[in-house]
């Protein structure tokens, strides 16, 4: 029995082999043909003339992602601290279950009420056609904030109460205590929580591509549409075919290279926070 | 605060009273409030916003005005006209008994392998953690593509439900495992040397005295794996396609979540899809207060 636990434990090993190996050995084939340096920094995306720039996409994904944190992560971290040191019990417990069911709608639900709901808004308040960056930044946003709440509240009470303890000690209030002493110490867990937040959303697929109007070119405004690297590679996967295909699955290669490099990021913080 | 303010005696007036400190303080924790609104409120909006549109898609009123169940919504087979939810429905039943039968087995099995053979600290364990933490991370479009080039393609699956499965499988792994292993670390050790004492060897301690113990971890992992397979789309579409009908396991069949990105795809039915975004909320309220409850009644016990 104990050599068919290890095996089952070692699937994981194995899947990442496997995935790491299939990714790359269709991948890579593309750079052959097309150079690396012309497809991460070519401007234009026209599969049908065989030009393969995708800069568009990374560009729209940092884009996107850079909206989302801007929106998620203040709100994000504040709700942390609230239900972490201001909120009573009570409230906890109606938060706590609100936050994981936040974390639990789907994706595709996300998308659907961007698209009825922040899309016309959007239209009619602000103007363009509300397919836009705009609206994939909120919706992005609400979807990371449950990473950003769960995992910086575990953060912010892991720090001793000693800390908060000696901080009203000094005569410092409740508020100043938690603000000035707390969240501090709690600093670097709140980070690798926002930068979970960042690899969920530059992975995020079907939400945007539902609402972000999905254009390959350059990104001209807030309100104007986006295309990301998740959505490049939905978007077009289904009918593409040899070089085109082989050109979006090296788009995955480097969105894959992109969250490794994010989550190595993660572990490096959380590694830090375990040491000290 | 202000009491212990008051009886501060006169001659340190500097450091305790510093209301622009206070000001700033109060004012933090007002934007605190502020920001637990509006994560509250964005939830209740998105609930209300689907139930109060979708809801009454089930519902169509004839002549005379009284209301009628939509059971077209639910017709055995699907077609333009009634934009029946049911195949999708079973699909997603199938798809979530299947991707379980890989994940449950392989997960509960490597976590009982961390958190009882192991060596902890071991490189091998090392290995196996990063290894789960990466699986973790991976965004569902990765897993398309790996889904797609391995399975379908090159295992020739097909589009197929097995082929979904086995991609949502992967992805579901590393939650089952890791959700094990903690479930059995938490096990009090008390347990084991008592059951060592009776002269159970490793094995019968492990699964007839820790694990039953450790169940509503598991448990409250694999209804929320439910929830992630029911709710995921962009893995699905390469791999189980987007098949109308009632998908045996060689078959391309649509998921529920998948169906409402492909009614939302093809611009029409929006009735329908609002109707599809209803079933799939409650399916994932309904993961998610069962795998709560019992993981409070896990705590309780604890």
């Amino acid at each position: 029995m104990r050599g068919l636990f290890l095996a089952s434990a070692c699937v994981c090993i194995f899947a990442v082999g496997v995935i790491c190996y299939f990714l790359f050995a269709n991948g890579l084939p593309f750079f052959a043909k097309y150079s690396a340096w012309d497809f991460i920094t070519g401007t234009e995306w026209a599969p049908l003339r065989g030009i393969y720039g995708i800069l568009p996409m990374i560009v729209g994904s940092f884009l996107v992602t850079f909206g989302a944190l801007l929106l998620g992560a203040p709100i994000g971290v504040l709700t942390a601290i609230l239900m972490a040191r201001f909120a009573s019990s009570r409230v906890v417990r109606v938060m706590k279950p609100a936050v994981a069911l936040l974390a639990g709608i789907p994706s595709v639900v996300y998308g659907f009420f961007g698209l009825k709901l922040l899309v016309p808004f959007t239209r009619n308040m602000l103007g363009g056609n509300g397919l836009s960056m705009f609206v994939a930044s909120i919706l992005l946003a609400i979807m990371i904030l449950p990473t950003i709440i769960q995992t910086s509240e575990a953060a912010i009470n892991a720090v001793p109460n000693s800390y908060y303890e000696g901080s009203l000690a000094m005569g410092a209030t409740h508020e100043s205590s938690v603000f000035r002493a707390i969240v501090p110490a709690a600093k670097s867990g709140i980070v690798s929580g926002i930068v979970l937040g960042i690899g969920r959303a530059i992975g995020e697929t079907t939400a945007i591509l539902m609402v972000a109007g999905n254009q390959a070119r350059m990104p001209t405004g807030i309100l104007a549409g986006v295309r990301t690297l998740t959505v490049n590679v939905l978007l077009e996967m289904g009918y593409a075919a040899d070089v085109h295909r082989e050109s979006l699955i090296a788009t995955g290669v480097v969105l894959f290279i992109i969250v490794m490099a994010i989550n190595f990021i993660f572990s490096f913080i959380n590694r830090r926070r375990v040491v000290q | 605060m202000s009491e212990t303010g008051a009886t501060t005696p006169a001659v340190d007036i500097t450091v305790p009273t510093r209301p622009s400190m206070h000001l700033g303080s109060r004012f933090l924790k007002a934007l605190c409030w502020a920001a637990g609104f509006v994560t509250i409120g964005v939830l209740l909006l998105i609930i209300a916003y689907i139930l109060v549109n979708g809801l009454p898609e089930f519902f169509s009123r004839d002549e005379q005005g009284t209301l009628h169940f939509k059971a077209s919504l639910f017709a055995l087979k699907y077609n333009s006209r009634n934009l029946s939810m049911l195949p999708a429905i079973l699909n997603t039943l199938t798809m979530t008994a299947l991707s379980l039968l890989i994940s449950v087995p392989l997960g509960v099995g490597g976590g009982i392998y961390l958190a009882e053979y192991a060596k902890p600290g071991s490189k091998l364990v090392k290995i196996i953690r990063v290894t789960a933490e990466t699986l973790a991370g991976i965004p569902s479009i990765i897993y398309a593509l790996f889904g797609m080039l391995v399975f379908v393609v090159t295992l020739k699956m097909g589009i197929s439900m097995l082929s979904g499965a086995l991609t949502l499988g992967t992805m579901t792994l590393p939650l089952i495992l890791r959700q094990t292993e903690e479930s059995l670390l938490s096990v009090p050790m008390s347990y084991r040397e008592g059951s060592y004492g009776l002269g159970a060897g490793k094995l019968r301690t492990t699964v007839r005295i820790v694990l039953p113990v450790a169940m509503p971890g598991i448990l409250a992992a694999v209804l929320l794996s439910i929830g992630r397979i029911s709710g995921e789309t962009a893995a699905l579409i390469f791999t189980s396609g987007t098949g109308t009908g009632i998908a045996g396991i060689n078959d391309s069949g649509r998921t529920l979540a998948v169906h409402l990105f492909k009614l939302q795809e093809e611009g029409r039915a929006v009735g329908a899809s609002f109707a599809v975004a209803v079933v799939l909320l409650i399916i994932v309220v309904l993961m998610n207060a069962l795998s709560s409850f019992i993981a409070k009644r896990l705590t309780k016990k604890g």
